[in-house]
């Protein structure tokens, strides 16, 4: 509490969005988690409130004839105008803001604060409704050639790990801790999905330390035993999803890609994903083309292109329909690796695992996918989403992107999914909200560390209690688009057709649109108020 | 003329492709009087393969060996491929389509000759006549009245014989405002908007000319009309060109309605796209969206690049400024551009969905196009249903309609084995008597096998007006039409039917029977 300068300002007045002309006369409120906004019409007293999590950035604009007004850009892309009467007021707010959104401690996060009055037992039980060691054995593991390793207890040999990894059972310790020191951040070739119908694997590691001679004989024998636990297929693949500039510029850093030469029976792809840096640098300018005011299509159009915001979605889901057609058409084992192997690699097995697998696109399902390729294998969301106050370079919307290939494959196969575009975009929110615990730090070890289980509650319990909202009405179990691998058509016009339609560019425009497609999704047989 | 004097050959063996999404057919080739037919060899499916002749919009042949391929660019946007035995035999088709695909007779056409069984001949085309609409509003506003002056087609050969006008201007003064306009289309009433009380007008360019020539008449009957809306009573006349377009229109007779000349009347510039640029639009979205290796920067660019998403634009916000006229402001609108049958017609039609419930309604909608779109010339028609979709995509259960209705509508304006969108207005489908010699488009179209592919199951009658977003994010290209023929059709048809299946459980769980009131037309 001792940042907040000035808790209430009387005579705000609130403006929604780029476009809205209307404003809100009423009362502003900071309070340690808000932002609270409430409208003095006696009717409605409608409130808004902002997580301090949820601000992204706050600019003070000049001074008009009417007030002081304050820029809010949000995590979720909201965007809110207050205009405060007094500059003074104005400032105070300003500077209390810019201190409440950048929390430097765990402890200052909403999280710890927040109580849905719930029991210990209700807690716990909620941080069990995903396990994933549920999930492993669904794919049906262990097997003959795949086996729980405890290499990683305590988390001796990576510490962005989990403790439980499947591996294969002709890899000893001794292969994997060798194969783990040529590896960037030890992350040594760990398995994702298994996909039974072919006994074939999607693995997932960082890259190795090739640099431009080096070999590990660990390493390969690390690739050959992977390939060894699928007997029908006499190769592997290794797909590499940077671009290849990027993985030759990280040979001169003594990192680097596999050498074709030096593994045998593998064959090497690269797909052209982009770093985190040039990601952010999009998502900002296609927000930018989100702000302009009233945009000709020609505006728009250039802009979305410019921003390559669509290109990227695209690189990304080509690499998931590379890894998916991989495995399931050809019959080969996929190994997956970026750089360090927790943005890209968490992108390409998370869409090949959508694609292949029905059981991911159900509510539940999905929940496990994001455990399982981001949670458990240590994605950096204290950093990517920062959370803390942090270097802004590492900041990047890398699960924002994948969210948004999700959307783009239930525009294309609306009955596909069991869950609706809401439960995406509540996912969403809390990735950055920092109400439950899930989110937090950069690892499973930090998480660990800090006790969340015993401390915070868990998103996927909440989410589950209230799963009525997050049904999908046109699912089908039944019809082979629900079975079995979704065949994507990857022709840009085709597979990105709603382009002019990004989903989170409704939260900027039109909000109601929202609301238009849940009143259909709902079949609430009313007018709609438009 | 016989047809077989064009007819070269009876039949030859062929393999058709379809696309990739269709598996080919192999059988025997055969072109009739109108229509190409592949009966499939016996071990195939039984069922006949039938393309309308005029439907094809491009062929073009190429001979190898003892055997030839035709390519056929239909006007739906399909491309099909025919694998041909024998050269002569695959010179003797082509030459026989490109023969009968271009015969501009309208009564050797084929709906002069299409029978269906179940359909009796002249029994739908009392459906939806202009007329009843025109009644109706005199009835209601006493302010307007119809005419019989144009009974023989003499004021304007592009009217219909019964219009409706001012009850204070008489035959005469119609007569005179008719030759003062191009084309003798006079300002005459397109939709009464009975919650404000005022109207839309739709007309073509004054004669103004060089000299600025004025016609008293003209000026008294948009006179009369803000005098029949309400004392003081304030008009816009939406003008569909830039006005440097409609300035330089003066050189060539035309002109626009000077200020002075119509007091109580403002004038406003929205230019639209229409003839041959926007055919251009249309040629390059369609070839980007078939061409299937590029990168998405080239797609996003070429997308961009053909305007067409702009037109759409242009469209619905003009017609948005027409609506709000009417609805907000409580004005009267007249809308024309030079000739006043293209984008006149476009932004006179899509203002009356946004502001009126009726022609959102299966009938209703049937109704605007019969009353609206005398002619049905491309691309312009296709800008409007694409406009329509676009509403139907922002409002999903404002319209009676779905997407498969304004498809078949598309694919009829080209070709069709009905006569409703054949000749080019009232006085030649009049000539050719093809109310009485071919079946409404509407008969086959409200039948009741068609109506879970035409109807929107989630239709819930909306009575206020349906404001669009045009803002360019809210706009969308219409995958469903400009994608139809390469892109998997599977999920979006599961889909269609799932949301048929959940409104019909819903239906029966609310025990409320389902309302039949559109799939019989309200007399």
């Amino acid at each position: 509490m001792e940042h907040i300068r000035t808790p209430k300002v009387e005579n705000v007045r609130l403006v929604d969005g780029i476009s809205s002309k209307k404003a809100a006369l009423g009362t502003l409120y900071l309070t340690a988690t808000h932002v609270i906004f409430v409208e003095n019409a006696p009717d409605t007293r409608k409130e808004t409130w902002i997580l301090h999590s949820q601000i992204s950035t706050i600019e003070k604009q000049a001074t008009t004839a009417t007030g002081c007004p304050l820029l809010v850009r949000c995590k979720n892309f909201q965007l809110l105008q207050l205009v405060i009467p007094q500059e003074r007021d104005c400032h105070d707010v300003y500077i209390s803001l810019l201190r409440l959104a950048r929390p430097v401690k765990y402890e200052e996060l909403y999280c710890f604060s927040f109580n849905p009055k719930l029991d210990r037992e209700e807690r716990e039980q909620g941080w069990m409704l995903i396990d994933l060691s549920e999930e492993y054995k669904r794919m049906g593991l262990p097997n003959n050639y795949w086996q729980l390793s405890d290499v990683n207890r305590d988390y001796r040999v990576c510490d962005s790990y989990p403790t439980q990894l499947y591996v294969p059972k002709s890899a000893t310790a001794h292969i994997i801790v060798g194969s783990s020191k040529f590896r960037s951040r030890r992350r040594f070739p760990a398995l994702s999905y298994y996909y039974k119908d072919n006994h074939v694997s999607i693995c997932r590691s960082s890259q190795p330390l090739s640099g431009f001679s080096a070999r590990c004989l660990e390493d390969e024998q690390m690739l050959q035993a992977i390939r060894k636990a699928s007997p029908g297929s006499d190769f592997i693949y290794v797909v590499d999803t940077r671009p290849k500039l990027n993985a030759m510029a990280n040979r001169a850093a003594g990192k680097g890609y596999e050498n074709e030469d030096n593994y045998s029976n593998i064959k090497f792809q690269f797909i052209g994903i982009e770093n985190i840096h040039v990601m952010r640098n999009s998502l900002q300018k296609m927000l930018e083309v989100c702000e302009l005011k009233s945009p000709s299509m020609s505006d728009f159009l250039w802009g979305l292109e410019n921003s390559g915001w669509l290109r990227h979605i695209k690189a990304i889901m080509d690499a998931g329909i590379f890894i998916a057609k991989a495995v399931s058409e050809e019959g080969a084992s996929v190994l997956v690796h970026c750089s360090d192997g927790w943005d890209r690699t968490a992108q390409a097995c998370s869409v090949a695992g959508l694609l292949l697998d029905p059981h991911y696109r159900t509510l539940k399902g999905f929940m496990v996918l994001i455990e399982k390729d981001w949670i458990s294998f240590g994605h950096k969301f204290n950093h990517r989403y920062g959370n803390l106050d942090g270097d802004p370079r590492e900041i990047s919307p890398v699960i924002d992107q994948f969210i948004e290939c999700v959307w783009q494959l239930m525009e294309q196969f609306p009955c596909a999914f069991e869950f609706n575009e809401r439960f995406l975009i509540h996912i969403q929110h809390h990735i950055y909200s920092c109400q439950f615990g899930n989110f937090l730090c950069n690892s499973q070890k930090e998480r660990q560390e800090l006790k969340i289980q015993e401390r915070t509650y868990s998103l996927w319990a909440h989410l589950w209690k209230n799963r009525g909202d997050y049904l999908n009405p046109l699912f089908r179990d039944d019809p082979s688009q629900t079975q079995g691998t979704l065949h994507l058509p990857t022709m840009p016009c085709n597979f990105m057709y709603k382009t002019v339609g990004l989903w989170f560019e409704r939260f900027l425009r039109r909000p109601e649109d929202v609301d238009v497609q849940i009143v259909t999704w709902c079949f609430t047989k009313c007018c709609c108020p438009l | 003329m016989e047809f077989s004097e064009l007819i070269r050959t009876g039949q030859a063996q062929a393999e058709l492709l379809r696309g990739p999404e269709m598996p080919p057919l192999r059988g025997t080739l055969c072109v009739t009087g109108h229509h190409l037919l592949l009966s499939p060899g016996p071990q195939a499916t039984p069922d006949l393969w039938l393309l309308l002749l005029r439907s094809v919009d491009s062929i073009e042949k190429r001979v190898a060996g003892d055997a030839g391929t035709i390519t056929l660019r239909c006007k739906d946007l399909r491309v099909l491929q025919l694998d041909i035995e024998g050269v002569e035999a695959t010179l003797d088709i082509a030459r026989s389509i490109e023969a009968l695909s271009s015969l501009e007779s309208v009564i050797t056409s084929f709906p002069f000759f299409y029978r269906p069984k179940g359909l009796r001949l002249g029994e739908s085309w009392h459906f939806h006549p202009p007329e009843r609409y025109y009644k109706r509003v005199a009835r209601e506003t006493r302010a307007w009245r119809l005419s019989e002056a144009n009974e023989d087609f003499s004021l304007c050969p592009s009217y219909p014989r019964a219009v409706i006008v001012p009850r204070t201007v008489d035959d005469d003064a119609l007569a005179r405002s008719a030759r003062f306009r191009q084309g003798g289309r006079f300002p005459v009433l397109s939709y009464y908007h009975a919650p404000s009380g005022t109207v839309l007008l739709r007309s073509s360019q004054p004669l103004t000319g060089p000299q600025k020539r004025r016609c008293a008449e003209d000026e008294e009957l948009l006179q009369a009309v803000l005098a029949g809306a309400r004392p003081g009573a304030r008009g816009f006349i939406v003008d569909t060109r830039s006005a440097q377009a409609a300035k330089q229109a003066r050189m060539t007779g035309g002109g626009t309605e000077a200020k002075s000349a119509y007091p109580g009347w403002k004038r406003l510039h929205r230019p639209l796209e229409r003839g041959r640029p926007l055919q251009e639009s249309f040629v390059h979205l369609v070839e980007a969206c078939g061409d299937l290796e590029q990168s998405m920067d080239r797609w996003l660019s070429r997308l961009d690049g053909c305007h067409w998403l702009s037109h759409v634009k242009a469209a619905l916000s003009t017609a948005c400024l027409a609506a709000q006229g009417m609805e907000w402001e409580g004005a009267c609108i007249l809308v024309h551009g030079a000739e006043g049958t293209d984008s006149t017609l476009l932004v006179t039609s899509l203002a009356q969905l946004i502001l009126d419930p009726l022609s959102r309604t299966m009938a209703g909608f049937q109704e605007l196009i019969e009353r609206e779109w005398i002619q049905h010339e491309a691309p312009i028609f296709l800008l409007f249903l694409d406009c329509v979709w676009q509403l139907g995509r922002q409002f999903p259960l404002s319209l009676e309609f779905g997407e498969g209705m304004l498809l078949a509508l598309f694919d009829h304006s080209y070709a069709s084995p009905f006569g409703t969108f054949l000749c080019n207005s009232e006085k030649e489908r009049c000539l050719c008597e093809v109310r009485t010699r071919t079946h409404s488009l509407w008969s086959g179209l409200n039948q009741p096998k068609e109506q879970r592919k035409l109807r929107n199951p989630l239709y819930a009658p909306n009575p206020l007006a349906i404001w669009p977003s045009v803002e360019p994010q809210s706009l969308r290209l219409w995958q469903g039409l400009f994608l139809r023929w390469t892109h998997p059709p599977e999920p979006s048809e599961v889909a269609w039917e799932k949301v048929w299946q959940i409104a019909t459980d819903q239906e029966k769980t609310e025990g409320s029977q389902p309302t039949d009131s559109a799939s019989e037309p309200q007399p």
